[in-house]
């Protein structure tokens, strides 16, 4: 299909986005959303991708919203931020989420803004050196939206998440590594086969296996232990009906490397 | 096809699944005909000792089927035959235990508010969306489910058909656990199981005495309890219970 605010390809199982506005920063406007939830959400369907590979042309990551698209006119009613947020943003945040498969993200450049929480809403995030994080929104008297203030303090702890949501500052991707608040940071010119390699081999993992792994862990951020214990139950039980935990089991005891299917 | 299908899963326990998936399991009156008359049969079979109502993994049961009711005038809604079908499901007396994934909504809903216990995968949505339809719930929907959550809850649901989600259902006690998906009715027949080799006359004057709670009030309840407890004095099966715990054995129930 063709789009026009973003790239998606498949090859060799994995799914590779691409933000396609360089000349905005790749900033979202309503296109944009659209595009990226229609790839997504067949991406999320379909069992011949395994992992998905977000990332961005030219110099940016993301610059968040469009700003273009929100003319603040100093006499008009107050806009509703809470709309575009409740169409747009919170589901794409939960389409990364609750994506039954790994989402990388290479964070190509600045990340700024929805640009930021979206890719600390991926799986694994992978930067290049030069590119950085910032939480914008206070600037404008705005709260960090799609998903930051939930992430931040669970990527970070408190202390350093309210003084990233406070004070705006830029975070270098090294820095960010140091903080824990995202996987790797590579040389800008190897980020493109980083990631690459990295999706490629996720892809041949089992997936069903890793889609278990990352609702454990996002479950518990609400659950206490007791609920988590139960559900790391329920996981395993179906985990160990998998054809590729067979199949693990019987290539460990062939000592063979294993082939998983993804199911 | 056969509307439902009725599986014995483990001793004791009958698994019935609503089988319309291309309806999305709508209620329509052959369905609830067959359900009805289904539990009539197993509550007198002395080797069904619980059951679990399930749909498929997308869906409970999506509603009545609407091509019926708007075929239904004034006149015609008098001598329809669903609130005698539903009192039939209602006085079915053994365990009945729903196993709730996807949608369960209006007369899914409300039967699923039919169930003793019930159990959803965290896929599961319940939704009254007769509002919507110029309607209201016809099958206890504003009642058992008001006297489930309050008349808050129950109001907002009925009044806007607004879409519950698992985690809300059992936070208000629609239900009394949350399953992931793929698992809810192999659960359910646990569920089922474990209370299946139970004391069989015990288990019939609990869910008596606890269906009872909104038809009479506590004193008269608390002397309805006491009956059952002296009733069950005379069973054979409580003196086994009790000789089991002493010798720390597991008890063999005869439901005598």
């Amino acid at each position: 299909m063709d789009y026009q605010t973003i790239i998606a390809e498949e090859k060799n199982a994995v799914g590779y986005l691409t933000f396609n506005r360089p000349k905005q920063l790749n900033s979202f406007n309503e296109m944009m959303h659209k595009e990226v939830s229609s790839v997504l959400k067949t991406w999320a369907k379909d069992s011949n991708i395994r992992t998905v590979v977000i990332s961005a042309e030219g110099r940016g990551f993301c610059a968040g919203q469009d700003l273009g698209d929100r003319v603040v006119d100093p006499h008009a009613d107050a806009p509703d931020l809470g709309l575009s947020i409740e169409t747009y943003y919170n589901p794409l945040i939960k389409l990364i989420t609750e994506m039954p498969k790994p989402v990388i993200c290479a964070v190509n450049g600045v990340a700024a803004g929805a640009g930021a929480n979206i890719a600390l809403a991926c799986d694994i995030v992978i930067a290049a050196k030069s590119a950085s994080f910032i939480q914008a929104f206070c600037r404008l008297g705005l709260v960090p939206d799609s998903g930051g203030t939930w992430f931040l303090p669970r990527l970070v702890g408190r202390a350093q998440a309210m003084g990233l949501a406070m004070l705006g500052d830029k975070i270098a991707a090294e820095q960010a590594v140091e903080l824990g608040m995202i996987w790797q940071c590579v040389e800008d010119d190897q980020l493109k086969a980083e990631a690459e390699k990295m999706a490629e081999h996720l892809a041949k993992q089992p997936t069903f296996g890793l889609s278990l792994i990352k609702k454990a862990i996002h479950a518990a951020a609400d659950n206490n232990l007791d609920d988590q214990l139960i559900l790391e139950r329920d996981l395993q039980r179906l985990a160990g009906r998998s054809s590729d935990y067979k199949e693990g089991v019987q290539a460990f005891m062939q000592k063979r490397t294993p082939e998983f299917k993804g199911c | 096809m056969a509307l439902l299908k009725s599986t014995v899963v483990k001793s004791g326990v009958m698994l019935i699944e609503l089988n319309r998936p291309e309806k999305r399991n709508a209620l329509n009156n052959a369905t609830l005909i067959e359900l009805s008359e289904l539990l009539q049969k197993l509550d007198i079979d002395p080797h069904v000792r619980s059951v679990v109502i399930t749909g498929n993994l997308q869906c409970f049961a999506a509603g009545a089927d609407l091509n019926e009711l708007a075929a239904l005038d004034v006149v015609s809604i008098q001598q329809d035959p669903r609130p005698k079908l539903w009192k039939k499901i209602d006085e079915f007396s053994k365990p009945l235990i729903m196993a709730v994934n996807g949608f369960a909504f209006g007369a899914g809903f409300e039967l699923a508010l039919h169930g003793d216990i019930v159990l959803t995968g965290e896929n599961a949505q319940f939704a009254l969306p007769e509002i919507g339809l110029g309607m209201l719930p016809g099958a206890g929907g504003t009642q058992r489910l008001a006297r489930l959550v309050g008349q808050q809850l129950a109001m907002r649901w009925a009044m806007t058909g607004e879409r519950v989600t698992a985690q809300t259902a059992l936070q208000y006690g629609i239900s009394s656990q949350v399953c992931p998906t793929a698992l809810t009715v192999e659960y359910a027949i646990e569920l089922a199981e474990k209370i299946a080799r139970q004391a069989p006359l015990a288990i019939a004057v609990i869910k008596q005495s606890l269906k009872s709670i909104h038809e009479v009030t506590l004193s008269q309840g608390l002397k309805q309890e006491r009956q059952h407890f002296v009733w069950l004095a005379a069973t054979q099966d409580r003196q086994e219970g009790i000789k089991a715990f002493f010798e720390k054995r597991q008890p063999e129930f005869r439901g005598v």
